[in-house]
């Protein structure tokens, strides 16, 4: 892996949570802000902007708060991948040689409970959505609910995935549910898609981030402490794997875009997911977190049971996995989501995670996003 | 009785007494899908045939909607205080394609990965015109049943 590479030299969040009376373009504006000032630039300095959000509007209108500047900014909308599309494309404006300093945005702000799909919008016909099918939280409890007969996941570890989430997110003053919660009241909660309880799903939320990249020679005129981007993909589905949304699925089995997007970063980077020291996997619900292990490259399909019992996916343990909360404890804003992974990892690369650093000195952290229709982002970052 | 009439043209055969799915075959590499699609994600191929799908095959996984939906998109009872859970699966079609559904049973219990299900017709609200508007489920064959 070579720190030839691109370098991310500020960084900038608002707290994830719900925030009446605030935009979800204002939290993306207040992202941006504290980036720079993370940085030390200003905002005139930026070459290009890649931001995007799912429910909150077009983000370049936010350039009339930031300043007219004239630079170029694309707006990207991606499902749950924006934030990691955005991060894609700022990475190759730099590889490529045209820029030298940008930034990637993602922001939110969705209505309470569960994401009301527009089927249309997903290519579906109307008897999908009327018939009581349209709803994202069936495939996670269809998904789980096959990979726990084929590969002997239990109850009781869908719970403990949660108690680390929460437990994590209790440490992270960014997250917004941070009360500790029990595996009695995670297994208790209404049952909303068996085997998933309420507890173990993340809700739609609100929240921004901002990450500035920079070639990585400049990045020391940045920082002190620059973190390498080593790789970053975004992979759509392939014929015969399991997504959500989905009226049928093929006989034959294929694996899903996460398995591709692990491997080509891995590639990109030139290491194997031995070398990884921490991992930011999407968990959309806590069922999700266990299958992403495996198709990540991080464990066999049904080593996760053991692993957990154990608590290597603890901050203290052997491989943790979303030490500041995951999606679990912070929500996701969609838009938001992908890039607060990358935040949570460039802190706990930096050594600034606070009271949930990773001990050890971490040198790689790995971070994956999977939502609609079928869509992966994963990046690989190291210092 | 009331009128009944599906919930969409063209995703079941209508009227029936016993319903079937309408989906599509790829002609070149026989890719089967549903509902109807004119190409096919498979092979790239341009070319599909309709086709009826068969009424029973075997549950390969399955959940239970246990909150209402939000309304739109759905049509059913998404009120809290009557609304009643739904099973949701996938349904093996031998030799075609999984297809999603909603499941008559609704109790874990009483649900398995592997049993016996057969196409069958659920109310799901009744519209303007006072027709009871159906859509499509899979119930536990006879033989399922009675285990
Ligand atoms: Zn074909």
């Amino acid at each position: 892996m070579s720190n030839e590479d691109i370098a991310i030299v500020g960084i900038g969040m608002h707290e994830f949570g719900r925030h009446p009376g605030v935009s979800g373009m204002d939290q993306g504006v207040i992202a941006v802000r504290r980036a720079l000032a993370d940085a030390g630039v200003e905002w005139k300095d930026m070459q290009f902007a890649f931001g995007g959000s799912q429910a909150a509007g077009a983000a370049d209108t936010m350039v009339s708060k930031l300043g007219l500047t004239g630079l170029q900014f694309i707006n990207v909308m991606n499902g749950c991948a924006t934030g990691g599309s955005a991060l894609f494309s700022a990475y190759n404006s730099i590889k490529s040689g045209m820029f030298d300093l940008g930034i990637a945005i993602g922001f939110d702000k969705h209505e309470r409970g569960a994401f009301r799909i527009d089927t249309k919008k997903h290519g579906l016909a109307d008897w999908y959505g009327a018939s009581g099918l349209a709803l994202t939280t069936q495939f996670f409890g269809m998904k789980i609910n096959r990979y726990m007969h084929e590969h002997g996941i239990s109850d009781s570890t869908l719970a403990k995935v949660g108690v680390k989430a929460f437990k994590n997110g209790s440490m992270n003053p960014m997250a917004w549910r941070r009360r500790p919660l029990s595996e009695e009241e995670i297994t208790q909660s209404a049952m909303l898609s068996y085997p998933l309880t309420q507890y173990m799903f993340c809700s739609p939320g609100e929240g921004g981030v901002a990450l500035i990249l920079a070639k990585a020679s400049d990045a020391h005129k940045y920082t002190d402490t620059p973190v390498f981007l080593n790789a970053a993909v975004v992979r759509s589905r392939r014929f015969g794997s399991f997504e959500v949304m989905a009226p049928h699925l093929a006989l034959e089995h294929g694996v899903g875009p996460t398995v591709d997007a692990s491997k080509a970063a891995f590639e990109m980077a030139g290491i194997g997911p031995d070398d990884v020291d921490l991992a930011q996997l999407q968990d959309t619900e806590t069922g999700a977190e266990i299958m992403h292990m495996a198709e990540n490259g991080f464990c066999k399909d049904g080593e996760q049971e053991e692993m957990i019992a154990l608590g290597e996916t603890e901050i203290g343990g052997r491989f943790p996995v979303n030490t500041d909360g995951g999606c679990l404890a912070n929500g996701e804003p969609v838009g938001a989501s992908g890039l607060r992974q990358v935040y949570e990892n460039v802190l706990q690369l930096r050594g600034d995670a606070g009271p949930r650093q990773v001990p050890g000195d971490p040198k790689v952290a790995y971070t994956h996003v999977y939502g609609a229709p079928g869509i992966s982002g994963v990046n690989i970052l190291s210092r | 009785m009331s009128e009944r009439v599906p919930v969409e043209a063209g995703v079941f055969t209508w009227p029936a007494d016993e319903p079937r799915l309408l989906g599509s075959r790829c002609t070149n590499c026989d890719n089967h899908m549903f509902p109807v699609q004119d190409t096919c994600p498979r092979c790239s191929g341009g070319e599909t045939e309709t086709v009826e799908l068969g009424r029973t095959g075997t549950l390969w996984t399955w959940t239970v909607q246990g909150y209402p939906p939000k309304s739109p998109p759905y049509a059913g009872d998404a009120d809290p205080k009557t609304f009643e859970p739904y099973g949701v699966g996938y349904v093996e079609l031998p030799g075609q394609v999984k297809v999603e559904s909603r499941l008559t049973v609704n109790n874990p219990d009483e649900l398995e990965i592997g049993m016996e299900l057969e196409l069958v017709l659920v109310p799901l609200y009744t519209n303007d015109d006072g027709a009871e508007v159906v859509t499509f489920a899979f119930a536990p064959t006879a033989k399922a049943a009675s285990l």
